[in-house]
């Protein structure tokens, strides 16, 4: 049958109106795309697959593209350094000197350190294994701060692993594929992170609003932090770990406090990935329900006199929660018996670590602060 | 042989072409890359394509290629899926709706209306992103890339150039 013996043939729909109501439904198919997107879920299936695929084509094409430009940029920096050797020598030797007294500075705060942890029985973090990476695109308008990493699942990246600079925090990762890594920005109007001030130890959280300078929002305290400070993640909430170095505080020209976000003194064009896991994501979660809160360590002073039944008790809770402090105690006499001798013996024994904690913590900024 | 006025306008010709080099251009300017210590500006390249398209003709298949360029965008940038599909519509369509007014004006006057179209893509993104994360983006960043898409005009004009007559039926 012809198109002209068709009864339908004859119909004519302006394609004004077809135009229009095509446009109506392709705006509502958007708009059910837009509100069904879980862009906020640390899981690779809800950041979805459209997006993974993307990432996984675009990382190569990226990363091709890139090349000449890169290539270019060594380059020009190879030529710069040739021209100007002697001037970056004078610099190097400068900053060599100034790094000297922070060796020395820094040796002895580390002699500090591993003292105390002994005595107070810290259990410090094992080392971070990381997975080093090149940023292959990049996204920084106001509405999306991200940037894609050609490293992905198979170098263990997980989504909420930390990003870094060779300067500083860049981000966290949101979406990992096969060969590429999607890092949400600091600087993202999504991007939320739990930081504190370095100064004073003042909580806040970072919150990114598209511009180069986020905000610090939620700021504990009064006078909590003032020009200049550093700004470190504090590890609270487990997505980073603790003291991560983040920027320095400014006050903005809206009179909110930002951050100069350290990892702005250079190109991102290399980072490391943390391969970070929070204990909280390691530990057996059902093992920790069941297991018996330990009684309250004898003879603290901020407790309550202990309760008649509880000096039956103490055997047991000595042999599991004491122990650490009684050990450092025996083990290290010459620093204790130095400065409190008579109190050591006659109270117990983690007294005497926790009262010289804070007094031993104020004089490191002021050696900190010598070098400058 | 036929009259080349006559001939309908092939989609690929000023639908096709002009989507992939837009998608080119995205992708060369989403880049890692630095001069003097500056990254490059992010202007929304798809914007004066979709005005165009909205004012050359009316076509079924126009609002199905803005919207695929906003999805290029959303996860190309990163940003939720549908964001940027959203954005283009709306000028797209209000564009559409008021081609008749569109027809004959001035150059200044149709730089009003692609200012004007810039202006609700990047409020239409504002106010999502609000609803979305609970806070309001940086308006200086948001007044740049204003000013990156707004230069990008030039493109639209000679995308409306080439096709508005090329088309009989929409003379």
């Amino acid at each position: 049958m012809s198109l002209r013996d068709n009864p339908l043939g004859e119909l004519r729909v302006p394609l004004t109106w077809t135009a229009g109501i095509v446009f109506v439904v392709v705006l509502i198919a958007s708009v059910a795309i837009l509100l069904s997107d879980r862009r906020e879920a640390f899981d690779t299936d809800e950041y979805g697959n459209p997006r993974t695929m993307t990432d996984k084509v675009m990382a190569p094409v990226g990363d091709a593209l890139s090349t000449p430009g890169r290539l270019t940029g060594q380059g020009v920096e190879g030529v710069r350094g040739y021209f100007f050797a002697v001037s970056e020598n004078r610099r190097l030797k400068a900053e060599l000197e100034n790094a000297r007294q922070w060796r020395d500075v820094a040796i002895a705060l580390r002699d500090t350190n591993e003292r105390y942890r002994q005595i107070l029985g810290l259990k410090t973090d094992p080392p971070i294994p990381m997975a080093t990476a090149r940023i292959v695109t990049d996204s920084r308008g106001p509405f999306a701060n991200s940037r894609l990493a050609n490293v992905g699942r198979e170098a263990g990246v997980h989504p909420g692993n930390p990003v870094m600079s060779e300067n500083g925090l860049v981000g966290r990762v949101v979406g990992v594929t096969d060969g590429a890594s999607r890092v949400l920005m600091l600087t993202d109007v999504a991007s939320r992170t739990p930081v504190m001030i370095d100064r004073t130890n003042a909580r806040a959280i970072l919150t990114g609003d598209g511009g180069p300078n986020p905000k610090l929002d939620y700021l504990r305290g009064v006078n909590a932090v003032k020009s200049g400070d550093r700004v470190l993640t504090s590890g609270d909430g487990g997505v980073f770990p603790r003291g991560l170095p983040v920027g320095v505080a400014v006050k903005g020209l809206d009179g909110r406090w930002r951050v100069v976000l350290a990892s702005d003194k250079a190109a991102v064009d290399y980072v490391r990935i943390l391969l970070f896991e929070d204990f909280t994501q390691i530990v057996n979660r059902a093992a920790l329900d069941k297991a018996q809160v330990p009684p309250p360590t004898p003879g603290a002073s901020t407790l309550p006199p202990p309760a008649p039944p509880a000096p039956k008790l103490q055997a047991p809770a000595a042999a599991t929660s004491a122990p650490p402090p009684p050990a450092a105690a025996t083990s290290t006499p010459p620093p204790r018996t130095a400065t409190p001798p008579a109190k050591a013996a006659a109270t117990p024994a983690p007294k005497a670590p926790v009262a010289k904690a804070p007094a031993t913590k104020t004089p490191a900024p002021k050696a900190r602060a010598e070098p400058e | 042989m036929t009259a080349g006025g006559a001939r309908p306008l092939a989609p690929w010709r000023w639908l096709g072409l002009p989507m992939l080099a837009v998608m080119a251009a995205t992708i060369l300017f989403a880049l890692p890359m630095r001069f003097y210590g500056y990254g490059l500006p992010e202007p929304i390249f798809a914007l004066p394509v979709a005005f165009a398209w909205a004012v050359i003709r009316p076509s079924m298949l126009g609002p199905v290629c803005v919207m695929l360029l906003g999805l290029f965008l959303d996860l190309l940038w990163g940003a939720p899926t549908g964001f940027w599909a959203v954005c283009l519509l709306l000028p797209y369509g209000i564009v559409l709706g008021g081609r008749t007014m569109l027809q004959g004006q001035s150059q200044l006057m149709m730089i009003i209306w692609y200012a004007a179209a810039t202006i609700l893509t990047i409020g239409a993104g504002y106010l999502l992103t609000m609803l979305d994360t609970q806070s309001s983006p940086d308006p200086l960043s948001v007044f740049w890339q204003f000013l990156a898409t707004i230069v990008l005009y030039p493109f639209a004009n000679q995308l409306i150039e080439r096709f508005e007559d090329a088309d009989v039926r929409f003379r």
